[in-house]
């Protein structure tokens, strides 16, 4: 697919190809502005190819009605370098209003946050705030709250970008986990370390093409 | 759960700002207060309109030397004319009494006039009062007649000035209504802003437009409501103050005000509030929160 933004005078992403199969681990790596962050884009419905298509969870999403966007977000999670939590919710609350707002009841908001904060190794910090979390730790509530909803597929855009090199890969770790579970894994990152240790499939974008593609390949 | 959830954030939304709310109930309440008196006038003129119109007359004036002869012609004539439904011959005395009733109020002015002072007159009905000047143009050359008075006249007159006195009050509801939408974008704006990192999570999370967009549209709704509360009660205020109070000596001149017209009139207000500040609030989220 093809993808020009308005008043941009070269393709953000140009002519790419990518397929991706049902639990799979792919690292995206490039250089900054690279086209990376705009590819989620694409998977969340967030922004439409020009020329192209866009198939998620085997469905056609390229033309969806923008309407039908919040249903179909709730089979992706998906987590960002800057956490974006609630800064006066707590933990459980944040992975909790997550639930509701998509119509779960309290009573199962109580029976599975508890359940994925221990999974994501918070237990016991449920109920700090965000300002009461280090940095790890808030992108550990952060991917709870992607993952709650048990999607098939969660997308990661740069989730170590803030975080220290220890930090980043038990971050990465958790990433692993719960691609073992089943779900789908789409991270995009900077991070040469993280990259060369997992031995993952790699696609690097450089200039909005495709550069390499990779089974267990490394940074660089 | 959900409805709670929506509730309280109304609640919450409209205090975290209650400056702006207050402002925005208040040109919300003046507006439709407006809207409310343009509509119980539209109905009261309406009432008078009937009322009056059914009841003129056409007063045919005689001079003073009028003869026997002309007076019989002029009543013969008028008997047989199709125009005319009712024709009520009044004389010199009658028109005394007529005159002393209707300023039995001032002595002075009665002593000072002489019942043969008075002209004798035809007080005519007409089958359709708006054919006056067909009367006119037929019988203003006719011999022993003096003058020729509508009273239409007057009321097209009366009823002018009421037209446009509720004419000023709609246009003022209608720029006050401006005024009061320009408050709710900019409040549901503000809002908007204040919660934008819930709207981000709540898109990100995949919550439904409908669910997003529902707090902010109902504190909208909310407000207008209060305001048309406020109406109401100014509505209330006036008809008791004004009307029963220092105006009711126009009692009779004016068709009286009930409770049931301002009952009546309620729903109106309420439902203009409430509809035009929820599609003021849906359409500046389209734009804001693009949802
Ligand atoms: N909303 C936008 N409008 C215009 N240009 C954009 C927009 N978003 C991204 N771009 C451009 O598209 C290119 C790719 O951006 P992005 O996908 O964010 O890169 P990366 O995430 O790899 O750093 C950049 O040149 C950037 O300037
Ligand atoms: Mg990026």
């Amino acid at each position: 697919m093809t993808k020009t933004y308005p008043k941009a005078s070269r393709p953000s992403l140009d002519n790419v190809s990518v397929s991706i199969e049902k639990g799979e681990f792919v690292f995206f790596i490039g250089p900054s502005g690279s086209g990376k962050s705009t590819i989620i884009k694409m998977l969340l419905h967030e922004v439409a190819p020009n020329k192209g298509r866009v198939v998620v969870n085997g469905k056609d999403v390229t033309s969806m009605r923008s309407w039908k966007r919040p249903h179909f977000r709730r089979s992706i999670g998906c987590v960002f370098q800057d956490f974006r939590l609630l800064p006066n919710r707590t933990a459980y609350e944040n992975v909790a209003f997550a639930l509701e707002v998509i119509g779960k009841t309290k009573a199962v908001a109580r029976r599975v946050v508890p359940e994925v904060l221990e999974l994501v190794g918070l237990g016991g910090k449920e109920h700090r705030y965000p300002h009461e979390l280090s940095g790890g730790e808030q992108q550990r509530v952060a991917v709870a709250r992607a993952f709650v909803n048990r999607p098939l597929i969660l997308l990661a855009d740069e989730p170590t970008g803030n975080l220290d090199p220890d930090t980043s890969i038990e971050i990465m770790r958790l990433l692993d986990r719960i691609n073992r579970t089943g779900t789908t894994v789409v991270m995009v990152t900077h991070d040469s370390n993280i990259v060369n240790q997992m031995r993952r499939r790699v696609v690097e974008i450089e200039s909005g093409r495709i550069v390499r593609d990779q089974a267990r390949g490394v940074y660089g | 759960m959900r409805v709670k959830y929506v509730l309280s954030e109304v609640l919450v939304g409209l205090w975290r700002n209650v400056t702006m709310s207050i402002a925005m109930i208040i040109t919300m309440a003046v507006s439709l207060t407006m809207l409310g008196a343009s509509g119980l006038m539209y109905r009261q003129v309406d009432d008078m309109k009937d009322l009056y119109y059914k009841n003129i007359e056409v007063s045919i004036f005689l001079n003073q030397e009028v003869s026997e002869q002309e007076r019989t012609e002029l009543q013969t004539k008028l008997d047989g004319d199709p125009l005319v439904k009712d024709v009520l011959y009044v004389n010199k005395d009658e028109a005394y009494k007529r005159f002393k009733e209707m300023y039995q109020d001032a002595p002075d002015l009665v002593n000072a006039v002489k019942p043969d002072q008075l002209p004798e007159s035809f007080r005519l009905k007409l089958n359709n009062p708006e054919q006056y000047k067909d009367i006119y143009d037929q019988y203003k050359d006719t011999a022993g007649v003096d003058e020729i008075v509508d009273q239409s006249r007057l009321l097209d007159k009366i009823f002018n000035i009421l037209t446009s006195i509720q004419n000023i009050a709609l246009a003022a509801a209608i720029v006050m209504a401006i005024a009061a939408l320009l408050l709710v974008a900019n409040t549901i704006q503000v809002a908007a802003y204040s919660k934008r990192r819930e709207v981000a999570v709540m898109k990100l999370v995949g919550a439904s437009n409908w669910f997003i967009q529902a707090p902010f549209v109902l504190e909208a709704v909310v407000a207008g409501l209060i305001g048309s509360l406020l109406g109401l009660v100014a509505l209330v205020a006036a008809k008791y103050l004004l009307f029963d109070g220092s105006l009711s000596a126009l009692q009779g001149l004016l068709s009286p005000i009930s409770w049931g017209d301002i009952l009546f009139i309620f729903p109106l207000m309420a439902g203009v509030g409430g509809l035009v500040s929820a599609a003021t609030a849906w359409i500046t989220l389209r734009f804001y929160l693009r949802v």
